[in-house]
């Protein structure tokens, strides 16, 4: 190990004091293990083909300190709603990666819900979550996960039982306040969440993740869903980080028979973002449906790997992903779909669209499928482009400036992903942070 | 159902027809690799010093560096040492050879290939350069081509003959220190073929190597470069195949094209190595770096090529587009049957303005045959309105086999317009009962159906090809589903 | 007797579609099938042509032989062609080469010389007459990017080109315009002979204008539930199928089909 990369984990021994053998048995061993992984094989290169676009020099150049949890943190009502929006349903705080009771409004849910953080979760029933826990902590492991699972102390824990179905959304607010951590300085927070949908059940869960200023900090958050036979779940995730921060990120789903998973990731914030979504179809008959929208600008990188893994037969998997990329600014998509021997009749489609709005911006994308099943039915497709100059020449025949044309055929690219957001208020938030941001990038945007 | 698929099985089960070995008498150089080796090699061709300089250059550097494994291919490993890396039929009389002393079990054995090295027989369109092992044993239509400035002999006399042109060109795409089995090559290459097309000057006929290794345990390393000076066209073909022998060999050839201003090169390739048997037994092992450069404004470089043959292939023919508009063309076959692998697909490296590239791939897996396509589109910051489509369709004809598809798109100018599609499916029933309601019995179908998937790619082949190739495709398809 | 089918039955994933249907076809005749959707029409003429998603008993007696025990190919290269509903694409096979393939695995099974390119190109300019094609169609791949209505006359084309035994045709009115239509029906009839049976499996009366029957029969829940001349064919056109599908839920099998 480099002395670079010990500088993420020389706060790690603080923790485990602070921890002072709070954690039970098992979870001691499991975080030693998932450490002991980080300092055998080291942080992911560029020869590492699954971060071949992303290098995190810049990340392990910087001397992060754990976060705290910190009571003290306050943040009105208006202020979250103004980050995250306000979605009607329940909302969990977490400020640093550590829940903020007074922050969060717990609605009433229906009999036998658990809606709650992890650290409660892990007091009330730790040892019922073992086995959760350790489940995406497998061979392909990298790092960041390895040392999620090393970190990890809180998060969102959600337990829908059989056949509960829960109308409004989630929401789950990952707030970053380094300013007013201690000590002072970076901060990495290590924020991991449960998702266990019963069988049968129904639920959407959304996950924000903002900064308050724009200070360096690392975001290292891992996500499970779980889905039992006849699940529906849901998902989206925002990540607005403030434009100097980092973000690594893996949302992990298990979906086992006939169940429906949806994901929807609008990527904006971030100097260096790496969202991976990983889709285990088990059962027979499920669907995954994979969204994704990624705008970098300025010099931001925002990476978009995701992989669907057609385990059982007669699955489907559909995904769409789109980025709009400008200034020097780097969009990566890096998708695969695997279809394992017997995964037979399987549906798999999958697109990925590129608009380059700068003379310096930059689009990777690498669509790929891996099939050792015959009877299926997979399709791939990607491009990267730009805006037609003649729709644009079109609207200005029309009266239409160029920069105001510009911007809505850009919005009208994008507004595809938008439109694919179901729940309303969060439609209308996320409309609000695109059109502040195409207007921010330089080619004011007209009103959306 | 299951009759359908036994009697698929049983179609792509046919044997390797071209799996002779000929009995010439062979002049060899001891097994083994090391400077000694390198140094007889040069010694036998009679090589300039900078030459046997160039190869120890390239032999130095490739003692530095590993052997790559990143491709989706699995094999044991390759003992350098116990290959022999040169193996030349002996010339029956000395002194220079012609056409007319070329050993009779030769042109025998070329005869039984279905290649004539007769110029007044069938395939008069075409001059040949016959290349068996390490060297060339004939040259056909040498004069006729003369006439026109059109230079078209081996590698061996072009290094001897025409010096200047060989140092000026030799490694400029494709340098020692490439990869390693180009950088191997560079240090032991034996023979292969030069053509040189002069000024404005359209080649009078299509110009082909046809490649046999016949001896055993010998790697073959040839070396192809191909000149087209400004205005000139040319089209090229290559062929090979190879005796069945359990022992896997290795064959990593290196071609270099060069194409100046409004050139163009058309290169064909019907690969037909021996691919072991059915169990995966014996086979070539085909690691071949390929790359065009499209030097000068307008010009075009064009690959196809039809993959049946050989064990593992690992070749990505691939073109540097420099000049200002500039085309670079891939169409592939590749078939995968048995136990083969094969992981090819191209480089499209976009530097000029108004490049264009175009990549159609069509992959066929039956038996457990593992079917990878690769590839790379490039756009460079300074490629203003360089435009790419790329389309890569898989058909599966069984429940073992695999198909893969790894496009890595890189873009950095904002002018450029990369499209990407590509889609997998298994041969449909449907289309198979059509057939057999209409009489056709189930292997002919399937033989049909596959040549109408790569139809779009065999009508970039010259005729000739074009007939062997869909010949080949349906014999290598034999016994394969199931 | 060209075709003898007694009690068949035919069922897929274990539903039964096909329950025991009996019908006699003889040379020269032209029958009609007429049923509601869902009735199993077209799984007989899959079943008839040997599609092997269906299980199968029952007897089928083609010239006196086992059909059933026949592969689909031997059953086209024995005379028995069906014009499919839906026809499907098959990419980069060009039309003609197709064709004369086809024709050729029917002539070899004749004991008959293949014909060459040149021949077969004579023989099919003349056959496209039937259907009123021109030459463009048989320089594009099989059924790829055809409309509707060109399927349909590809398929009795191939007809005409292989001139079978028994001709079962499978809807081929559906989706026809008018002018089509006529077309269609034209070939068909041009196609008409003592030595041919014609099976024409139709939702609608309409196409019956055209080809007049010999026999109409109609089916529901997968048996032949009534059987007359082609005035049958006006009178479901007047009542449609409501009555006959009542009707079966007793089971008693008719003793339609027989010719005499």
């Amino acid at each position: 190990m480099s002395r670079r990369e010990n500088t993420l984990l020389q706060g790690l021994s603080r923790l485990e004091s602070r921890r002072n053998g709070h954690d039970p048995v098992w979870l001691k061993a499991f975080r030693h293990t998932a450490l002991q992984r980080v300092s055998e094989r080291g942080f992911p290169t560029a020869k590492d083909e699954a971060w071949k676009y992303t290098q995190i020099g810049r990340i392990l150049d910087v001397a992060f300190e754990p976060a705290e949890a910190d009571a003290s943190l306050r943040l009105s009502s208006a202020a979250i709603d103004q980050l995250a929006g306000d979605l009607g349903g329940a909302r969990l705080v977490f400020i640093n990666g550590y829940f903020s009771p007074q922050c969060s409004s717990l609605k009433k849910l229906p009999e036998g819900v658990k809606v709650k953080s992890l650290a409660s979760a892990l007091a009330e029933e730790g040892e019922s979550l073992e086995a959760l826990l350790s489940r995406p902590f497998g061979e392909q492991t990298h790092a960041f996960t390895a040392l999620n699972a090393a970190c990890a102390e809180d998060g969102a824990f959600v337990q829908i039982p059989a056949n509960t179905v829960i109308e409004e959304p989630i929401h789950l607010v990952f707030l970053s306040d380094p300013g007013a951590a201690f000590p002072a300085g970076p901060v990495v927070s290590h924020p991991r969440s449960l998702v266990l949908a019963g069988p049968g059940s129904r639920v959407t869960i959304v996950e924000t993740y903002a900064g308050i200023l724009d200070e360096v900090y690392l975001t290292n958050a891992v996500t499970e869903v779980i889905l039992e036979e006849g699940a529906a779940v849901e998902h989206y995730k925002i990540q607005n980080e403030t434009e100097t921060a980092f973000h690594i990120a893996l949302l992990d789903v298990r979906q086992e028979r006939d169940t429906q998973f949806a994901t929807h990731s609008v990527a904006l914030g971030s100097l260096l973002a790496r969202h991976e979504v990983t889709v285990g179809l088990h059962g027979p008959g499920a669907k995954a449906t994979l969204n994704g929208l990624y705008m970098p600008q300025n010099e931001q990188h925002l990476d978009n790997p995701t992989t669907i893994d057609h385990i059982a037969p007669e699955c489907i998997s559909r995904e769409l992903y789109k980025g709009v990329v400008d200034g020097r600014g780097r969009g990566v998509f890096d998708g695969r779909v695997i279809v394992r021997p017997g995964a037979m009749k399987t549906d798999s489609s999958q697109t990925n669209k590129n608009l380059l709005l700068s003379e310096s911006a930059r689009a990777n994308t690498r669509p790929q499928l891996e099939i050792f099943a015959d009877d299926v039915k997979c399709a791939h497709g990607a491009t990267v482009g730009q805006l037609n100059e003649e729709v644009v020449f079109y609207l200005r025949t029309r009266g239409i400036s160029q920069i105001a044309a510009r911007n809505l055929l850009t919005y009208a690219f994008v507004g595809e992903m938008l439109e694919l957001i179901r729940v309303q208020p969060l439609r209308s938030h996320v409309e609000k942070l695109v059109a502040l941001r195409l207007s921010a990038g330089g080619v004011g945007m007209v009103a959306a | 159902m299951s009759a359908v698929q036994k009697e698929l099985s049983e179609l792509t089960s046919r044997e390797y027809q071209y799996g002779f070995v000929t009995d010439i008498e062979t002049d060899a150089a001891p097994r083994g690799l090391n400077e000694d080796v390198i140094r007889l090699i040069s010694s036998k061709k009679n090589e300039p010093q900078w030459l046997l300089d160039w190869r120890l250059r390239a032999y130095r550097h490739w003692l530095t560096i590993k052997e790559p494994h990143w491709q989706n291919a699995h094999y044991g490993p390759i003992d350098y040492q116990d290959i022999i890396y040169y193996a030349a039929p002996k010339p029956k009389t000395a002194g220079p050879k012609s056409l007319d002393e070329v050993d009779p079990e030769i042109l025998a054995m070329f005869n039984k290939l279905g290649i004539s090295l007769g110029e007044q027989e069938r395939l008069s369109g075409i001059a040949v350069d016959a290349i068996v092992d390490s060297v060339s044993v004939g040259t056909t239509f040498k004069k006729k081509l003369a006439e026109v400035g059109v230079i078209f002999c081996s590698f061996s006399e072009a290094v001897l003959d025409h010096p200047d042109l060989v140092k000026k060109y030799l490694g400029s795409v494709v340098p020692y220190t490439d990869n390693y089995f180009a950088t191997l090559n560079s240090a032991v290459f034996t023979d292969g073929s030069f053509c040189f097309i002069p000024k404005g000057v359209r080649c009078p006929m299509e110009l082909s190597t046809y490649f046999r290794i016949n001896q055993a345990d010998t790697g073959q390393f040839e070396r192809t470069l191909i000149i087209a000076e400004d205005n000139a066209y040319v089209s090229y073909l290559e062929g090979c195949t190879a005796p069945m022998r359990d022992k896997n060999q290795l064959h990593a050839a290196v071609v270099e094209l060069v194409a100046l201003e409004s050139a163009q090169i058309k290169y064909s390739t019907v690969q037909n190595w021996y691919p072991g048997d059915k169990d995966g037994k014996g086979g070539i092992y085909n690691f071949v770096t390929k790359r065009g450069k499209c030097a000068g404004a307008n010009s075009k470089i064009s690959w196809t090529q039809v993959e049946t043959g050989s064990a593992i292939t690992w070749k990505y023919p691939s073109v540097i587009l420099k000049g200002d508009n500039s085309v670079g063309e891939f169409y592939s076959v590749a078939l995968t049957n048995n136990r083969q692998q094969a992981d090819t697909g191209t480089k499209m490296i976009h530097i000029g303005k108004n490049t264009r590239s175009t990549i159609l791939s069509k992959g066929i897996s039956a038996g457990h045959g593992q079917n990878t396509y690769r590839g790379l589109v490039k756009i460079l910051k300074s490629a203003a309105g360089a435009r790419n489509h790329t389309q890569c369709d898989s058909l599966l004809l069984g429940s073992q086999c695999g198909a893969h598809t790894f496009p890595y798109i890189d873009v950095g100018n904002p002018t450029a317009q990369v499209e990407h599609e590509a889609s997998t499916s298994k041969i449909s029933e449907d289309q198979l009962f059509y057939c057999r309601q209409r009489g056709i019995p189930v292997e002919d179908a399937a033989s049909m159906i596959v040549n109408g998937f790569c139809r779009e790619v065999f009508k970039e082949l010259p005729m000739e090809f074009a007939v062997e190739a869909q010949k080949l495709l349906s014999v290598s398809l034999e016994g394969s589903v199931g | 007797m060209m075709l003898q089918i007694r009690n068949l039955h035919a069922s897929v994933g274990g539903m039964e579609i096909l329950r025991g249907l009996d019908l006699d076809v003889r040379a020269g005749e032209v029958h009609a099938i007429m049923g509601p959707n869902g009735s199993g029409k077209s799984t007989l003429a899959q079943v008839l042509v040997g599609r092997e998603t269906y299980d199968v008993t029952g007897e089928v007696l083609y010239e006196g032989r086992n059909l059933l025990a026949m592969s689909p190919e031997q059953r086209a290269v024995e005379g028995v062609f069906l014009a499919f509903q839906y026809p499907v694409e098959i990419p980069g096979v060009g039309n003609l080469y197709f064709i004369r393939t086809a024709l050729n695995m029917m002539r070899k099974q004749r004991g008959l010389d293949e014909l060459d390119a040149m021949d077969f190109l004579a023989l099919a300019k003349e056959r496209m007459k039937f259907v009123e094609m021109d030459q463009s169609f048989m320089n594009r791949s099989v059924n790829t990017g055809f409309s509707g209505g060109e399927t349909k006359r590809n398929e009795i084309l191939q007809m005409a080109v292989l001139e079978p035994k028994l001709a079962i045709l499978d809807e081929t009115d559906s989706g026809l315009d008018i002018d089509a239509l006529r077309i269609v029906a034209n070939g068909v009839n041009a196609l008409r002979s003592k030595e041919r049976a014609l099976l024409v499996i139709t939702h609608y009366q309409r196409l019956l204008n055209y080809i007049v029957p010999d026999r109409v029969h109609v089916m529901a829940n997968g048996r032949i539930v009534r059987s007359g001349d082609k005035h049958l064919a006006l009178e479901l056109e007047k009542n449609g199928y409501a009555d006959f599908e009542q009707d079966t839920a007793g089971g008693a099998r008719s003793a339609a089909g027989v010719t005499s």
